[in-house]
Parts: structure tokens; sequence; C-alpha cells
């Protein structure tokens, strides 16, 4: 196990080191942070200055090395809005990402199953239609315009939730129900699909046989095999989210979060916090995937883990 | 010499249009997926023919006719049937220009990702060994990159337009097809005939083109059209976000985003474009669906079982109830 652990960290580096080369590629190689950075009424002068003072005069292989100098001491320079260091910017506000994420996911994966299951009951009956057609819908609404949709219905016309904000729960109720419809859609969908499957394998038919009650075989056995695909899609929920699915969500409904940030980051030309945004939600990524592992090592002994 | 028979064809080589005929006949069959594919040919004629079918240029302007309802409601006019914008642009116009943008950012996007995933993922799997390991630990690293984060920074960066925003989501979206292609060329490379192939001297652009791309059509077409609603809810959320096609340009993303600010006076301008994108990736869902089960053996043999158990569940609740009534 450990050193299973070890090799997946080793993995997580390279990906960071993946991430790292792109964004250097992108921002000293194809871009041009003085231009996009310094206003445009910037002198001559103030643009060498601003370049000497963050390296951009030297050879491309020197700036390299002092960037991923940089990000391994998780020194990503002074935040331009915010003229504090870019890293707290981003401590601040990744717990309200956190926190959507959580509540969104949270609910899905408390829906998902028993709705999945419900419809996997009777293939091609009511319940199921109605499950694979709403699922189908859910895929297929954009995420911005289902919560623009309900910010319409219950901000603007019944006046029971507030539009947008950050305060009490009431302020994440909208968000966290946006968050979750369209991860809701893809996990029902899969439940359903897996559940159908095996309740048609021929152990099921043996299980009752011995005398195992209906309800007994779809706990003890049916749910309990479709817990790995399950926790394979969650995971991969989490991990989409992270890694951007929050921007549009926040950014409708101006939730403080990482998300909301990059995109601010973004129209005031603060690549620094934009950069360390990116870099932190990597970490994260190759954390949650080395936790996903694990617990999929815990769930199932038959997987072997190279 | 008159006398002589044409050959009886055989059952098995049917002709190309039979084969379309029995694959239309499946389609009419699964209902959802028909009204998916009507839909979805309904929104490609009228993109086609998008200059001729709309009613206005989508950019004219007029400042009396600002913020007019759709028809229905009171204060509507007929000639604008879906209502006006914040600067009296005719929304209809507008969303029928918009599926273009959709539809080529799209197709783009599918064409070059896939093109460039499918080689990738064809070479992987036949040089097999180093080259395999390399090229799929390299879309491992790339698949736990934070893809939409990283498409923001690099859009930012070089500054946002439709060319950007189809390249980069090219390069952001070509792993999954490597690793389909690869898994497929593993495994068919394995089966008896292409070894028979090989054995018997066939060059290996033969066997790659005859052999082996066949297996990968039905998948990569499923594989395609599904990465197609992905691209296009991808392109709308960035226009959505300002990151993606700019004003003059429309979009549908671009158009809710600007309709955003009204939603208080204006629901019309948030609401109909919205619909358009969700409209547009449900039918293409509803195809795929149909179309994965239709061509995929093992979906149709599990399709084929679930029906014969439901027909023995109500032969046997029937057997049971006559039991009960004797």
């Amino acid at each position: 196990m450990g050193r299973f652990i070890l090799r997946r960290l080793g993995q997580g580096f390279l990906v960071v080191l993946g991430v790292s080369l792109v964004v250097f590629v992108a921002m000293r190689v194809f871009g041009d942070p003085a231009k996009v950075m310094l206003p445009l009424s910037a002198t001559a002068e103030q643009r060498a200055e601003f370049e000497h003072l963050i390296g951009l005069d030297r050879p491309l292989p020197e700036q390299f090395v002092s960037f991923i100098g940089d990000l391994a001491t998780l020194d990503f320079g002074e935040s331009l809005w915010q003229r504090r260091p870019a890293m707290d910017v981003v401590f601040e506000r990744l717990p309200n990402t956190l926190m959507l994420i959580g509540a969104g996911l949270g609910l899905a994966v408390l829906l998902a199953l028993p709705l999945g299951a419900l419809a996997a009951l009777r293939p091609g009956g009511f319940v199921d239609r109605v499950t694979v057609i709403g699922g189908l819908v859910g895929l297929s609404t954009p995420q911005f315009w289902l919560g623009l949709l309900l910010i319409m219905l219950f901000a603007v016309n019944l006046k029971i939730l507030p539009t947008s904000g950050f305060g009490g729960i009431k302020y994440l109720v909208l968000p966290a129900l946006t968050m979750a419809l369209p991860s809701l859609a893809r996990m029902v969908l899969l439940v359903r699909s897996q559940v159908i499957d095996e309740l048609n394998q021929q152990y099921v038919r043996t299980a009752r046989a011995k005398g195992l009650r209906f309800h007994q075989v779809l706990f003890g056995h049916a749910l309990r095999n479709t817990l790995i695909p399950f926790i394979t899609l969650a995971g991969w929920e989490v991990i989409s989210a992270l890694a951007g699915y929050t921007v549009v969500v926040e950014s409708v409904f101006a939730w403080p979060g990482l998300g909301l940030t990059a995109i601010q980051a973004i129209q005031r030309n603060d690549l620094f916090l934009l950069q360390a945004i990116v870099f932190t939600v990597a970490i994260g990524i190759v954390l949650i995937n080395i936790t996903l592992d694990v617990v999929y090592k815990l769930i199932d002994p038959r997987i072997r883990i190279a | 010499m008159a006398a002589i028979d044409p050959p009886a064809v055989p059952a098995i080589a049917r002709s190309e249009p039979d084969r379309l005929r029995a694959l239309g006949e499946e389609l009419w069959k699964d209902k959802p997926g028909l009204i998916g594919f009507l839909v979805i040919v309904g929104i490609v004629l009228i993109s086609i023919f998008a200059p001729l079918v709309a009613p206005y240029d989508p950019a004219a302007q007029s400042v009396i006719g600002r913020l007019k309802p759709p028809v229905w409601q009171p204060g509507g006019a007929w000639d604008h049937l879906l209502g006006t914008d914040q600067l009296g642009r005719d929304i209809l116009s507008r969303l029928i220009h918009g599926a273009r943008t959709s539809l080529l950012v799209g197709v783009s996007v599918v064409a070059l990702a896939g093109a460039f995933g499918v080689t990738v993922g064809l070479f992987a799997g036949f040089r097999g060994g180093r080259t395999d390991a390399f090229l799929m630990r390299l879309v491992d690293i790339q698949v736990a990159f934070p893809g939409l984060l990283l498409i923001l920074l690099i859009v930012a960066v070089i500054g946002p337009s439709m060319g950007t925003m189809i390249v980069v989501l090219a390069l952001t979206n070509w792993m999954i097809y490597a690793r389909v292609v690869r898994g497929i060329v593993l495994s068919v490379r394995q089966t008896p005939y292409v070894e028979a192939a090989e054995m018997i001297g066939c060059p290996q652009t033969r066997v790659i083109f005859r052999h082996i791309l066949p297996n990968l059509t039905s998948p990569l077409l499923t594989l395609g059209i599904l990465e197609f609603t992905n691209i296009v809810l991808a392109e709308a959320a960035l226009s959505f976000l300002g990151l993606g096609v700019q004003p003059p340009a429309t979009s549908w993303g671009l158009d809710v985003s600007t309709g955003k600010d009204y939603i208080f006076v204006a629901w019309w301008l948030v609401t109909f474009p919205g619909l358009c994108i969700s409209i547009t990736v449900l039918s293409i869902n509803l195809f795929a669906n149909w179309l994965r089960v239709t061509t995929d053996p093992q979906e149709r043999e599990k399709r084929f079982a679930r029906a014969k158990a439901a027909e023995r569940r109500r032969e046997e609740r029937r057997a049971g109830v006559r039991q009960v009534t004797e």
C-alpha cells in the first residue's frame, strides 16, 4: 500500500509538472504577461521595469527553472488586484468552493442511488421512463442556463430565495441545486443501467432460489456491485467540478469561491492569481485521484493495484 | 445464353441501400431516437441556410424596438416572433445564426480532436512497448489536468476568439479518442483473422485500414456524437463567461450572457437561447442513445434478453393468476 501511494504521488508530481509546463508555455511563449497585466498607457520604461521585476528579460530556460522554483515554494507572486500574496486569496476562497461542491454533489449522491434503483426495478415502466427522460434532459441542460432559470423562478417570480450572493443557508440552496442537477442526471442513469444489468445476472436467480428475499438481493448484491462504477463517476464529478464547472455556477450566483475569483482575475488581468488557482486545483485533483484509488482498494479486494 | 439466371444474392451480402433501409426501419420504431434525428436534421438545415431563413439581420439594431416581448405576450407583435433584445435585435434571427456557431465549433473540435486522438491511439496500439507506455502515460497525465480552468487561463492569455476556442477545446479533448482506439486496437490485434492476415503477408497499412479500422467505426461514431454534445455545452459555457465567441458574432451562450442583466424585466432574452442549446443537445443525446444500442451487438443482445425476460415474467404472472382463480 505504501509503495503504491508513493507511485501515485510520483505520477501526481508529473501531472503538476505537466500543468506548469502548459501554463509556462501559454504565459511566456504564446502570451505576453507584460502586455496583459500592464495598463495600455504604460511607458516603455515601466514596461521594461515590470519585465525585469518578474524576470521576463532572462532567457526562457532560466525563466522556467525559476518558475518551477517559485511553484515548489508555493510562491505565486502578488495578486495585482488584491495587493497581497495570491496564495492568501486562494486559501480564503477555497472553503467556499468546497462548500458548494459538497452541498451540490452530496445532494446528487443521496438522490441518485434510490432513484436509479427504483427505476431499475421495472425497466420500461412508468418510473423508469420518467427517470430516463429526466436524466437525458438533465444531461442536456447547460448549467448556467439552469441557474438563471432557477433565479427567475425562485428569486424574481416567487421571491422566496435571494438571487445571488453569499450568506446563510438561503444563499446556498439555488447554487447547490444548479451544481447537483447535471451530476444527478449522470449518476441516476449509471445506477439504473448497472442495477438492471446486475438483476439480469444468473446469481440473482440463484440467490432468490435459495430463499433470499428480493430486497436482500437488491441491497446485498446488486446495489453493492454498482458501488465501484458509482464511486468512479462520483469521483469524476468532484474532479470536474473542481476543475472548472464551479466557475459557471459561481459566476451565475456571484458565489465568492475559486471559480468566481478566477473569472474576476481574468477580468482584472491578474495572471498571477489565476495561475495560483490553476495550480491549487491541479494539486487538489491529484490528491483526490490518489484517495479514490485507495478507496477502490478498500472496497474491492479483487482490485490489484500495479 | 438467355437461359442463364442471374446468380442468387446471398442474404448476408445485402446491398448498401437495403442496409440503410433496415436501419431506417429500426430508427422508425424508436420514437425518441427518431424525434432526435429529425430535430438535428432540422437544425443543420436551418444553420446552413441561416441567411435565407432568418427574418432579419442578427446584428441590426433598433432603438425604438428595444425589449419587445414575444408575440403571444401583451405588447408583442408579429414582426418579431420571439421579441427583441436590449438593442432591438430580433431574437429569432439571432437564434438561427447562433445555431451556426454551435455546429461549426462542435464539428471542428470533434474533427480536430478526433483526428489527433485516433492517430495517437492507433500508433500506441500498434507499436506497443515503450511507445505505447509513453503515449498512454501522456494521456493519463493530461486527463488529470484541471481542464476548464486551464482553458480559461490559456484563453485569457492568448485572447478570446472563436479560433482560439476551437484549438484549445481540441487540445483538451483528444485523450478519450486515443484511449478508446488503443483499447480496441489491442483487442482486435489478438483476433485470429488479424493474425491470419499478418501471416499471409498483408502489408501493415492493409491490416490497419482493411482489418482493424472497420472495427472502430461504430464506437468512434457514438463517441464522436457524444463528444459533440460536450463541445456544444462547453462552447456555450465559454461564450457565456465571455471567453468564447466575441460580439458582433452570435452564439447562444453569448446571448444568454447578455440577457442575464435583464432577467427582472425580460425573461425571453435568457430563456430562448438556453432552450435552443438544451433542445440541440437533448436531440443529439436521444439519437446517440439509439445509435449506441443499435450498433453495439452486446447491447442488442441485452435488449433482446430483457424483452424475453419481461415476456416470461408476464407469462408467469398470468399463469399465477390462473392458479389463484382455479
